[in-house]
């Protein structure tokens, strides 16, 4: 078990046919992901990597029974192609892209909600489920198949967990990042509720940063709804205040959002919290007195 | 992306939202110029700066003579704001704005935001106008009132009659709140803003609904389908080494520490700039050179980070993803040299060719120290910049 996705998940490509979409199409194959195919308007009948490509996604997911899409497109086309797989049928659209206007995120994210659809993303890493699926721009091989679930805002911050998690030998059921922007598809919440009911789950790592109150909103959920233990960190301690430290969402303004505030929240939701973002691995032997 | 006052009235006033007029000035001759085109005997006088808080600092003025204008001008063209929101330096006064004199019966707040907690656009009102609204919000927080707009159907005016009557207002005031409530959703979603304030909306002595004072920030990323608030921005206002590390999509916030900071992934950079702290030290700057950095944007990055005369140190933080440490290894030796860095770079590497990228590190005899891991770099940067203290 896992979340999200697995060894059986069949995958499309939205903007296969693009640099990006091509580059991380080619690992994502060597991983061992179920690719099916991809959808680049105007290049339908043709073939890339080997695999068809479809005009619409509605023709996509007729022909190859996939379930999710992953997106490289460019951020102002990123709203279409959202909506064009959520209405395809498509179960978990996950979008990398980063610089969607939040406007079109606030539009997106009420329409996939009312459709119980769910995003991932944008502005994220996307999601890997090691040794069976990877979708996004992760690098494979510092995961190892095991029993962490890791949940992150930030990219590069995510490879840290896991590498520690790997060097430890615990390794991970599924990794998720959320993404950096204001307005996520998935919060915290929604991944730590799947984890929660992940037999394969034993321990979670959450990685949050500055901005926002969605670290509250985890800190309430874990006190009420998760049993597993949790460890977190926050990035952003020395963040001055009004400035956006790189992602659209780590800015602290009108004085929340703060780390320190995060911290505590958590710490007072029994969450084990490391100040120190070399610490993750050891904070996770402590708490669950695993060697 | 901010924009002046001046140029949120004129936008305020395409959108049909009641505003005086005025006009924005670069010398004390324009200034008078403009109270002439005014009219009248009583006129005010504000100086253009991307900061709230001018009044306080004394950057608003009331002037019935063209003395008090010339004086105003002379004192404020060429000099530099501090207010509450500017750092020490403060921000440089270029432009003012000349507009007629408004007679005001009462204050009150109206301004929206993007609330990330309940992802809608919410509207804010408040008897409580001309004041901090967030600290009216802390201290008294049902004194403000809300509107929630449904990203689907956008503002109706129910909304606005309703904020209307609990702001107290009477008669026609209701009828034109409510359509500047409407035109300011408007504008709020065809100029994809993030935050829009009007503080204060005043009751004209007439009895009017007016708005004195306009305040917009435009979301960053939409900046693409608003080529004409592009057209607005002021480079005046920002800071140099951020607006230049923009031109190479490089993420550069300037702090006041000695360890420079030069990481990918902007969690990570933030991430990085903890863990100096934590060991004693203090953070120079944030600075995110992307997930996919190439050697040219560690090149920039060194430039940047090292146009800074407090660097006494440089910590590299790279957890190669995508991107090859090798790469990065000979973009910072390349650096290293062209730049003639004289002060120590700590170097950490993960991930993709880590190793590669550390052997090519220690082969040259520059003055590079390749960290064992991301304590360590901490460690050794901490000690770097203390030493040349």
């Amino acid at each position: 078990m896992s979340i999200l996705i697995d060894k059986n998940t069949k995958v499309l490509c939205q903007g296969f046919t693009g640099s990006q979409g091509t580059l991380h199409s080619e690992h994502a194959i060597a991983y061992g992901t179920q690719l099916v195919g991809g959808v680049t308007p105007g290049k339908g009948g043709t073939r890339h990597l080997d695999l068809p490509v479809f005009n619409t996604m509605q023709e996509a997911v007729t022909q190859t029974g996939a379930s999710v899409s992953v997106i490289y497109v460019p951020a102002p086309f990123c709203k279409d192609s959202i909506l064009e797989a959520a209405s395809a049928g498509i179960e978990l659209i996950v979008c990398i892209t980063e610089g969607i206007p939040t406007l079109d995120m606030l539009q997106v994210k009420e329409s996939l909600d009312n459709r119980n659809i769910r995003l991932v993303g944008p502005n994220c890493p996307g999601v890997i489920t090691p040794g069976e699926c990877k979708i996004g721009i992760m690098p494979g091989e510092i995961h190892l198949p095991g029993k962490v679930g890791v949940v992150s805002r930030s990219g590069t911050l995510t490879y840290e967990a896991v590498k520690q998690t790997t060097d430890k030998g615990y390794g991970q059921s599924t990794c998720v990042g959320i993404g950096g922007d204001p307005i996520p598809g998935s919060h915290f919440i929604d991944i730590l509720e799947l984890f929660e009911n992940d037999p394969l789950t034993e321990a979670i790592v959450m990685v949050g940063e500055i901005g926002g109150t969605a670290e509250e909103e985890a800190a309430a959920f874990i006190k009420s709804s998760v049993s597993k233990p949790v460890v977190s960190y926050i990035a952003g301690v020395t963040a001055p205040a009004g400035k956006r430290m790189g992602h659209a969402g780590a800015i602290i303004s009108g004085g929340t959002g703060t780390a320190v505030e995060k911290f505590a929240a958590l710490e007072a939701a029994g969450v084990s919290t490391v100040k120190s973002l070399a610490q993750i691995g050891d904070a996770l032997s402590e708490i669950t007195g695993w060697d | 992306m901010n924009i002046h006052e001046y140029q949120a009235k004129q936008l305020f006033a395409e959108f049909g939202l009641p505003v005086s007029t005025g006009y924005a000035v670069k010398s004390a001759d324009e200034a008078v110029a403009a109270t002439e085109k005014i009219g009248g005997t009583r006129w005010v006088i504000k100086v253009q700066v991307h900061a709230g808080g001018r009044g306080k600092a004394g950057g608003v003025k009331l002037v019935d003579s063209a003395e008090d204008i010339r004086a105003f001008a002379s004192n404020w063209l060429g000099k530099r704001m501090v207010t509450v929101q500017t750092d020490s330096e403060g921000q440089p006064v270029n432009t003012l704005y000349v507009e007629s004199c408004t007679d005001i019966a009462n204050e009150l707040y109206l301004g929206a935001v993007i609330d990330r907690a309940s992802r809608r656009v919410v509207f804010m009102a408040s008897t409580e106008g001309g004041v901090e609204i967030e600290k009216v919000a802390e201290e008294t927080p049902d004194k403000i009132l809300r509107a929630v707009i449904d990203p689907a159907l956008g503002a109706q005016p129910y909304q606005g009659r309703e904020l209307a009557f609990k702001l107290g207002l009477q008669g026609v005031q209701i009828r034109q709140f409510t359509e500047l409530f409407l035109n300011l959703s408007r504008l709020f979603h065809d100029l994809d803003c993030a935050l829009v304030e009007v503080n204060p909306l005043v009751i004209t002595g007439e009895g009017n609904v007016h708005c004195l004072d306009a305040k917009l920030s435009i979301d960053g990323n939409a900046m693409y389908r608003q080529p004409a608030l592009l057209n607005m921005a002021d480079p005046s206002q920002e800071d140099s080494r951020e607006a230049e590390a923009a031109e190479f999509n490089l993420n550069y916030v300037a702090l006041d520490g000695t360890i420079g900071c030069m990481v990918n992934g902007a969690g990570l950079a933030m991430g990085t700039m903890d863990l100096v702290k934590l060991e004693g030290g203090f953070p120079a700057n944030f600075l995110d050179v992307g997930g996919g950095a190439t050697r040219e944007a560690v090149a920039e990055a060194f430039k940047i980070i090292l146009s800074d005369a407090n660097v006494k140190a440089v910590l590299v933080n790279i957890f190669g993803g995508i991107v090859s440490c090798a790469v990065i290894a000979e973009g910072i030796i390349a650096a290293v040299q062209d730049a003639n860095v004289e002060v120590p770079v700590i170097v950490r590497f993960e991930g993709n060719n880590a190793e590669k990228g550390r052997e090519i590190l220690r082969a040259n005899k520059l003055n590079i120290i390749a960290a064992t891991s991301l304590k360590d770099a901490a460690v050794k940067a901490v000690a770097a910049a203390g030493d040349a203290a």
